[in-house]
């Protein structure tokens, strides 16, 4: 049985940056318990040494000249966006006030 | 003129080319029928009938001067509502893209511009295509045709209803763990996934970007081929995407034989798990092929035991970065909590809001797995395993041309069945996700309706990577063995969906 404890969600979905309700903390905690048992068997896979693949068809990087294309105005860039100020993406404090 | 809409993108293709139809007459059919039909199946979130009529009306001004664009000229598609367009809203089914409109199109969407091809419209999806159903979808379920009161498969269950229900002719889908192949199978259409890197992925919303691979879908597999050889090939633009041409797929399904054909049949993957109807379908398939004088082996593939735990750590992992770019900045919701918040409760406020319950599970799951910690114990046994399921369909390949499964283990559920259950939503990907995993082309065609409750059943048809054309050439001879047993596609078949 995993541990994924309410307080685990809580700081999991902190790092995620998505605010939960503690009825979301709950259900999700034992959702989440049901799922990592059942995935926990990659752990006994794998037997002996064997590399790891993170991509699935072999590449080599390759090089090119590098050439000057248009590319996204700045108006085009900003237009989606929910706000924007002096051709900036606009965003709220970083820092608390106190 | 109603007749066109049952009628394959290449006969379709065919008739445009020699002006017998406009391509505004095609394109206006299914325009219509689509506006009829999608309050009931739900397989568009957005349809334009100036943009789709501009493009029909360029279509036939080029051919009228003699350019013939592609041999799909003419033919209008859908596209998954995850692929960007300047000229539509694109949400990835997802309320926190809500109204965005792209700064610039998909090179798949580019290429089906340039290839004459009009878009109708975009495709319904389960959220960020995570799903098996589109019940995930912010904007509601699809229906499936063959019984509005089932799933279509997710994640690309719109653009599966759209085709099957004849609301267009072809598709675009996008495939991370079957989301091509499942849907096709349980509504009896034809789907493939692209070995990974033959299709760009440049403007498709990702979901996990070493599994995710763009492909085509269809009511025959000479459509399919047709298309993935519209949109493939290389692109600067996507630094995964294959140097090399993998050949003509269309060439391959009109040359195809099974003379000296060997087929494989995945011994983990034959077994009493699948709905009885979809085994005795399967079993049918072999003996089809047999009979034809294929020679069929059971291949051993052990670590595909361990495929979907590797999967639901590989893509939560991957998912959990990739949707770190919705934070409320560049563009998409924002929600801006009471006082004077700070960026960080915004982005919070914006996620809680503007994701839905399954995204939010796997971005957490995900953030779990990359946890230190836990990191080497799972994503990385997972990458591992990954290996092992490469090393084991290279065994098997060194013995078969091609493997064979039932696509999915069941036939289509009912909309609510297992939408509380993400477990039992995963197990539906059982035999889908080996070749996301390994990147491997896999295909799903239709083999017969299920002897319990006479719903569509798909094989799946795995090939070694690059070798896309061996798996078109033998969906082909498949498609053939059944079209002379049934006289048409199998989705002749299907109800007719009664116009409202």
């Amino acid at each position: 049985m995993s541990e994924i404890t309410p307080d685990l969600v809580r700081h999991l979905a902190s790092l995620s940056r998505i605010l939960v309700t503690d009825e979301e903390v709950a259900t999700l905690a034992g959702e989440l318990n049901v799922i990592v048992d059942s995935i926990a068997i990659v752990t006994q896979a794998v037997k002996g040494d064997v590399l790891a693949t993170s991509h699935p068809i072999p590449m080599a990087n390759v090089f090119r000249e590098d050439v000057v294309e248009p590319s996204l105005t700045q108006e085009s860039a900003l237009s989606a966006a929910p706000d924007s100020a002096e051709g900036r993406f606009r965003v709220a404090a970083i820092l608390d006030e106190e | 003129m109603s007749d066109l809409i049952h009628k394959s993108a290449s006969e379709l293709a065919d008739l445009i080319a020699s002006k017998s139809v406009s391509s505004q007459e095609v394109t206006s059919a299914f325009f219509d029928r689509s506006v009829e039909l999608n309050p009931k199946t739900n397989s568009y979130l957005y349809l334009n009938r100036d943009t789709a009529i501009a493009a029909a009306k360029a279509a036939d001004a080029a051919l009228a001067n003699g350019e013939k664009l592609s041999p799909l000229h003419g033919v209008p598609i859908a596209v998954k509502d995850n692929l960007t367009t300047t000229d539509a809203p694109t949400t990835s089914g997802s309320k926190i893209l809500e109204g965005w409109v792209p700064q610039y199109d998909a090179t798949v969407v580019a290429r089906l511009r340039k290839a004459g091809l009009p878009i109708l419209g975009k495709t319904n999806m389960d959220e960020f295509a995570m799903g098996s159903s589109t019940e995930y979808s912010a904007y509601g379920p699809s229906k499936n045709p063959w019984d509005l009161t089932r799933i279509p498969g997710g994640s690309g269950g719109g653009s599966s209803s759209a085709v099957s229900g004849h609301l267009a002719p072809i598709a675009i889908g996008s495939d991370t763990g079957g989301s091509i192949r499942f849907p096709a199978a349980v509504t009896g259409s034809v789907g493939a996934k692209p070995t990974y890197g033959a299709v760009s992925r440049y403007g498709l919303i990702a979901l996990a970007s070493s599994l995710d691979q763009i492909g085509p879908v269809s009511n025959t597999v000479l459509d399919s081929a047709l298309l993935q050889d519209v949109i493939s090939g290389h692109d600067k633009h996507d630094s995964t995407s294959l140097p090399q041409s993998l050949g003509s797929m269309a060439d391959a399904v009109r040359s195809a034989d099974v003379k000296g054909l060997r087929v494989g049949v995945v011994k983990q993957l034959d077994s009493d798990a699948f709905q009885p109807g979809v085994k005795a379908c399967f079993d049918d398939t072999i003996a089809k092929l047999v009979a034809a004088g294929a020679e069929v082996v059971t291949v051993d593939c052990p670590s595909f035991e361990y495929a979907i735990a590797a999967y639901y750590l590989i893509l939560p992992a991957e998912a959990s970065s990739n949707l770190a770019k919705f934070d409320s900045v560049r563009f998409g919701l924002r929600v801006t909590p009471d006082g004077n918040p700070t960026i960080e409760r915004v982005m919070a406020a914006t996620r809680e809001a503007g994701f839905g319950p399954e995204v939010k599970r796997r971005i957490i799951l995900g953030t779990y797995a990359l946890s230190s910690g836990y990191y080497d114990a799972y994503y990385g046994s997972a990458q591992k395993v990954r290996t092992l399921i490469q090393q084991d369909l290279a065994k098997a390949f060194s013995q078969v041309d091609v493997l064979l499964t039932p696509t999915a283990p069941t036939t289509a559920f009912k909309i609510g069945e297992k939408v509380n259950n993400p477990l039992a939503m995963y197990l539906n990907d059982i035999a889908t996700i080996p070749a996301n995993l390994a990147g491997i082309p896999g295909m799903s065609v239709p083999n017969g309706l299920a002897f319990e409750d006479g719903l569509p059943s798909g094989v799946q048809i795995l090939a070694p990577a690059m070798q896309d054309a061996q798996m078109y050439r033998v969906g082909s001879i498949i498609e053939q063995m059944y079209l002379a047993e049934w006289g048409a596609p199998l989705i002749a078949q299907a109800p007719k969906l009664e116009v409202l």
